[in-house]
């Protein structure tokens, strides 16, 4: 049985269409990711699939339960972790893990082990306020308050938004580790360097999906070739390449610039004439394959 | 007034009771110069920031910032400088004309300069149409170029940005970074904060802060060859995982 899936979810605020015809699957135990930027609809999907908005049209089931007329089942089976807002600021954190185990009908005790390895690093602070804490406690506790009833779909609605670097690899070393005690884990991120966690994703932009698999399956999937050029001047480069025959699009990623061109329409050595003609100074030049980010950019494209 | 720097920090220190949350920090910032302030949530970056463009005094320390001092000319500061966040930076229920002559007339511009600077605005963002909108009916990607815009509307010898590009796409993420480097080209030093590491590499310099303190500045190429790392990520990681307190 699929632990999601959902069919052609469209939802419209107004005059807005924030999903159009959705439609995805998710495997029991997958780490599924949705990514896109701000405003894509991820987390009016999120909304609906968790119950707590109806579609416009569509239809979606979690574990094998519809989410229209099955919902109040499926709220108890399902851990949600929404953007903002989880957690009660003036509950210490001992209180809101009891209020959330409570609500399930259950008690932290019972279920200790579950949220054992992420609570024992807020565990110190158990009489601190959630809202004093600090926003990599806040996190560790919003995410045992979703798991402490063991669900077994677990949605993270941009855990990782606004957190740094450091701390967001730490977070997805936890989530490798609950979706290894069985649990299935559906979270969104606007980080695209995240995408090679997932074991599958959708790529989601103005309501749409515009790419679903594996990291390697869109990878694979990419049309067109890849250049990475590093130079001194790269920005008058980069202006300079954008104008050449055959040129597809021409970005920076960090340090260097990735130039994407047509294989019909060009040879990467028209490319390094065009570089050596603009006199900009000498570049490294190499072929490389595409990255998620390239991928979301030019599904984004189209 | 010193003419080569932007920004002048000397032993800048800020104590909230007897937390320190920046501790004993100095840099120079070269007018022209885009600079990366990086550093893990809690460092003490927004505190430092906040003294930067005026809004906070140190506990100890001295510094200039766009040639004014930093205890006893706050208001001259804040004059000098343009400020803009992801968030806030637009007032929601005006339209975009509306949240220009706003910011236009805080800074005291002449209405006829705020007219022109608003129809000369709305063309370089290719929305002349969108005029009458209401802000919170743009686009993600529109508001932060116009908040760019707004924060650029005094002709600021520093522009801050607070983490300017967080959540929108990748394509809009570059192309902002495109008018970062035309706005520096133009004369006016960037400072910026951001998580994506890849932006790290966009800026000439980059300062790390760890615990408080700046533990690690230079060029990013400069950076990567003193922690023999590939990309400024792996920099971050390295020293903003030395940090030993909590946010």
């Amino acid at each position: 049985m699929k632990a999601i899936e959902i069919s052609g979810i469209s939802k419209n605020y107004g005059q807005v269409a924030a999903l159009r015809e959705i439609s995805l699957d998710v495997d029991s135990g997958e780490i599924f990711g949705l990514i896109g930027p701000d405003g894509a609809g991820k987390t009016t999907l999120f909304r609906i699939m968790t119950t707590l908005m109806l579609a416009d049209a569509g239809s979606g089931k979690i574990c094998g339960m519809d989410i229209v007329s099955d919902y109040s089942r499926i709220r108890k089976i399902i851990g949600y972790m929404p953007g903002r807002f989880s957690l009660y600021q003036d509950l210490s954190v001992r209180e809101n893990l009891e209020y959330f185990a409570t609500l399930f009908g259950t008690t932290v005790e019972k279920n200790y082990g579950t949220i054992r390895e992420i609570y024992s690093q807020i565990e110190p602070f158990r009489d601190r306020k959630a809202g004093k804490l600090s926003g990599g406690m806040k996190q560790k506790l919003a995410l045992c308050c979703a798991l402490v009833h063991k669900p077994s779909v677990l949605f993270l609605d941009e855990p990782t938004t606004g957190v740094d670097a450091v701390s967001r690899s730490e977070f997805w070393k936890m989530l490798e580790r609950i979706r290894k005690s069985g649990v299935t884990v559906f979270v969104s991120t606007p980080y695209m360097d995240e995408a090679s966690l997932c074991d599958r994703l959708a790529m989601i932009r103005g309501g749409e999906i515009i790419g679903t698999g594996t990291p390697e399956q869109i990878i694979s999937a990419y049309p067109y070739r890849l250049l990475s050029v590093e130079g001194d001047r790269i920005y008058p480069l980069l202006k300079r390449l954008r104008e050449t025959e055959g040129v597809i699009s021409c970005f920076s990623f960090g340090a260097s610039l990735h130039l994407a061109y047509d294989p019909e329409k060009t040879e990467a050595s028209g490319i390094l004439a065009a570089i050596r003609e603009s006199g900009l100074g000498d570049c490294k030049v190499r072929e490389i394959s595409p990255g998620i980010e390239d991928c979301f950019m030019q599904l984004a494209r189209k | 007034m010193n003419t080569e720097y932007a920004i002048r920090i000397r032993n800048l220190v800020k104590k909230f009771g007897d937390f320190t949350a920046v501790d004993n920090i100095s840099f120079d910032v070269r007018r022209g110069e885009i600079f990366g302030f990086l550093g893990a949530n809690g460092a003490g970056k927004t505190t430092a920031m906040r003294i930067l463009c005026g809004l906070s005094r140190p506990t100890s320390g001295s510094g200039t910032v766009a040639g004014f001092d930093i205890c006893r000319e706050q208001e001259k500061i804040k004059k000098n400088i343009g400020y803009m966040s992801q968030k806030f930076s637009l007032y929601p229920d005006l339209t975009v004309r509306e949240n220009i002559r706003l910011f236009g007339g805080i800074y005291g511009l002449k209405d006829r300069t705020i007219r022109e600077k608003t129809e000369k605005m709305l063309e370089m963002l290719g929305i002349r149409d969108a005029g009458d909108r209401f802000a919170a009916e743009l686009p993600l990607g529109w508001k932060q170029k116009l908040s760019f815009c707004i924060a650029l509307i005094h002709s600021p010898q520093i522009i801050f940005l607070d983490e300017p590009t967080g959540g929108v796409d990748p394509e809009t993420r570059r192309r902002f970074w495109e008018s970062i480097y035309d706005t520096a080209g133009n004369g006016t030093t960037v400072f910026v904060t951001t998580h994506y590491m890849d932006e790290a590499e966009y800026c000439d310099r980059v300062s790390i802060m760890v615990d408080g303190r700046i533990d690690a500045m230079d060029s990013p190429a400069g950076l990567k060859k003193k922690f023999s790392a590939g990309n400024m990520d792996e920099v971050f990681r390295t020293v903003a995982g030395r940090a030993v307190r909590e946010e």
